[in-house]
């Protein structure tokens, strides 16, 4: 008997395989009393060995698929799982006690838990990560629970979660992983975007996955529709697969236009470009003909880990990409940490708003040895490929003013050195707040470029939470409000002969590509899989009629008017 | 019981890889084995005892070794401390 989820569809495509659930079982155990405290002891250890044994299976892997570096951290595991001082204490307390061997296990670590988190030496407090995963798996033992190893992933499956965090992707083998699904989430979280970028199939946003989806079912994803079929007929599978095809057909079409420029049916160029989170993703871009990299997020170089990213490791990054990009441009934004993306190790507190609060650049000029580890190793890695920086989430202009002096700061003291650094490296903005965006025309004066990213210029000109599914109706992209922020934007730009760019979702829509390529947008980057799609778009656009449009429904009074006057312009 | 003084010469100390390194060699031997600094001695077979001793550059520390395999062990470990650069 098949099941129908409906969902959002995060990610294009379709997958058929079978479920793996990525979720935390309940792991919180009680104090008892056991008879023989003997025999709580030898279950106690059986269960240390068994993870000992799953824990140098996990590392072999991890070291064959992953690299050695990621099977560090397995081998610290490793030693954890073997610590005679952690060991020791708890078959003590067992016998002194006569206590059952989860509470005893549990009491013991967090002690030593609690010990590591209060050095002030980044690395012991990362000790304490370990402690407390190793007592987990040792714990799913003794309660006989599994904990998900998706390191350990051997067949094609479908990732059912409640949410995915950045630590979660970075564990999926994408051989593997043909799909997923999650119970919360829109088009803009982060699992969404995660999804697009490893160009595998996604419906978010469920709301029941996780509890209609048992692993080892049978899942259909239609990234397409947004639909999640739960062990489906025969019947349906052979449709899927029909539609598979039919899509993987029309990809064949577009990808005729991978080494194609981006040029309207007048003849007018305008620049596609790739949004990326690692170097892994490089490429997804080349493969979808992308005309460079118009946002790179670094903060993924920061994100499921246990301690700040060293300069060295981020220029390596940076480095990689822009040789991967030859001539090709890429922007980087600087680190935009905060709001829906945490970082446990700078210990935030928590905030009411978080959207509105201590984020992105604001972090970065007051936690500025953060910020200067991060340029140096942009400036260092300059004479590389053709690098532009782009700071995200400024609203002042002292904002950019102070963001720009520590960046000529920091390269006249590398140059002082004798470090190289590219002559002219290309200084811009994200505008995504209202205030810079009104003020557009006073900021083109002093950057080289905007990115307009419109996920968060969306959320504050309308003061609705992205993440709030509830308001998700005031996701208005079209509204005549936005569309009338953007042509500032633009226009702005154009008046001190700078370029502007957009690097939100909506630059690779296919109601908002008409307008803004008559508002004149120079550069649209969106997902290396929208690439093609947008190009062979443009390809049919008249960039003269495309304005007219732009200019009529700019005066219309709603979203709702404004898609319409697209549909039927664009056929 | 054997024993022999150090100093540290790794610019990160005794933490990180270094430390790994130590227990996972001590882990081979039967004997007791210990490390002591500034008085402070830890089971060197246990990360977390190595680990909290938060040994430095310049430090001075000492191994000692007790048990059947005594000897051997204490040379296992100063090879691994020169050969790694870790101490002299």
């Amino acid at each position: 008997m098949s099941t129908l989820l409906n969902g959002i569809a995060a990610s294009n495509g379709i997958a058929i395989a079978k479920a793996y659930r990525l979720i935390e079982p309940d792991l919180t155990v009680s104090k008892q009393t056991v008879e023989s405290a003997e025999a709580e002891v030898s279950r106690f250890n059986k269960a240390v060995e068994t993870s000992k044994s799953e824990l140098q299976t996990i590392r072999d892997k991890a070291e064959k698929d992953l690299g050695a570096d990621k099977a560090a951290i397995f081998d610290a595991h490793l030693l954890v799982v073997s610590d005679p001082e952690l060991l020791g204490p708890i078959e003590d307390k067992i016998q002194s006690e006569g206590i059952n061997a989860e509470f005893a296990l549990k009491d013991t670590a967090d002690m030593f838990v609690s010990m590591f988190e209060q050095m002030d030496n980044e690395y012991m407090r990362e000790r304490a990560a370990d402690i407390r995963d190793v007592t987990k798996r040792i714990l799913s033992h003794l309660l006989g629970v599994q904990i998900p190893n998706p390191s350990m992933i051997q067949e094609e499956v479908v990732i059912i979660a409640e949410d995915l965090t950045p630590s979660d992707t970075a564990q999926l083998n994408r051989q593997y992983v043909k799909g997923f699904t999650t119970d919360i989430g829109g088009r803009t979280s982060h699992s969404a975007i995660m999804a697009r970028s490893m160009e595998i199939p996604a419906v978010v946003g469920t709301k029941e996955a996780t509890s209609a989806i048992e692993n080892g079912d049978l899942v259909i994803v239609d990234g397409i529709k947004g639909e999640v079929h739960i062990n489906p007929t025969p019947e349906l599978v052979e449709k899927y697969k029909q539609e598979a095809a039919a899509y993987e057909q029309q990809k064949a079409e577009w990808a005729k236009l991978i080494n194609e420029k981006t040029v309207s049916a007048d003849g007018q160029h305008v620049e596609l470009a790739a949004n990326i989170g690692t170097p892994k993703d490089l490429e997804g871009v080349v493969n979808n003909g992308g005309e460079g990299v118009g946002l790179y997020r670094t903060e993924f170089l920061y994100m499921g880990r246990d301690q700040m990213p060293s300069e060295d490791e981020q220029y390596e990054a940076y480095k990689a990409v822009l040789e991967g990009m030859g001539t090709k441009p890429v922007v980087v934004r600087t680190l935009d940490i905060g709001g829906d993306k945490e970082l446990p190790y700078l210990n935030l507190p928590k905030e009411m708003n978080p959207f509105l609060g201590y984020r992105a650049i604001r972090l970065c000029l007051d936690q500025q040895d953060i910020f200067r580890t991060q340029l140096r190793a942009l400036l260092r890695a300059s004479v590389y490929g053709n690098l532009k920086i782009m700071f995200p989430m400024i609203a002042t202009l002292g904002e950019f003013r102070q963001a720009k002096a520590i960046l000529e700061e920091e390269k006249q003291k590398l140059m002082a050195e004798g470090t190289k650094v590219a002559d002219r490296i290309e200084t811009g903005i994200m505008v995504e707040i209202p205030s810079t965006a009104v003020m557009a025309d006073t900021f083109a004066k002093e950057v080289d470029f905007f990115s307009i990213g419109t996920n968060d210029l969306i959320q504050y000109t309308m003061a609705a939470d992205r993440m709030n599914e509830r308001i998700s109706y005031l996701y208005q992209p079209y509204n005549p409000a936005i569309l009338r922020l953007v042509k500032m934007v633009i226009d702005a730009a154009h008046k001190e002969g700078k370029w502007a760019g957009m690097c939100g979702e909506m630059a690779g829509d296919e109601t908002a590509i008409p307008i803004l390529l008559g508002l004149g947008l120079d550069e649209f980057s969106m997902s290396a899989t929208s690439i093609l799609k947008a190009r062979s778009l443009i390809n049919k656009l008249s960039k003269a009629e495309m304005e007219k449009l732009a200019e009529s429904v700019l005066q219309l009074d709603t979203n709702e008017a404004v898609m319409e006057a697209v549909g039927k312009a664009v056929k | 019981m054997v024993e022999k003084t150090f100093k540290v010469i790794a610019e990160t100390g005794i933490h990180a890889r270094p430390a790994t390194l130590l227990v996972q060699a001590a882990g081979k031997f039967d004997s007791e084995i210990n490390l002591e600094h500034k008085g402070k001695k830890v089971n060197l077979k246990s990360i977390m005892g190595v680990m909290s001793l938060g040994v430095g550059k310049d430090a001075e520390i000492t191994i000692s070794a007790e048990g059947s395999d005594e000897q051997d062990a204490l040379n296992t470990l100063e090879e691994t401390l020169t050969k790694e650069g870790l101490a002299e």
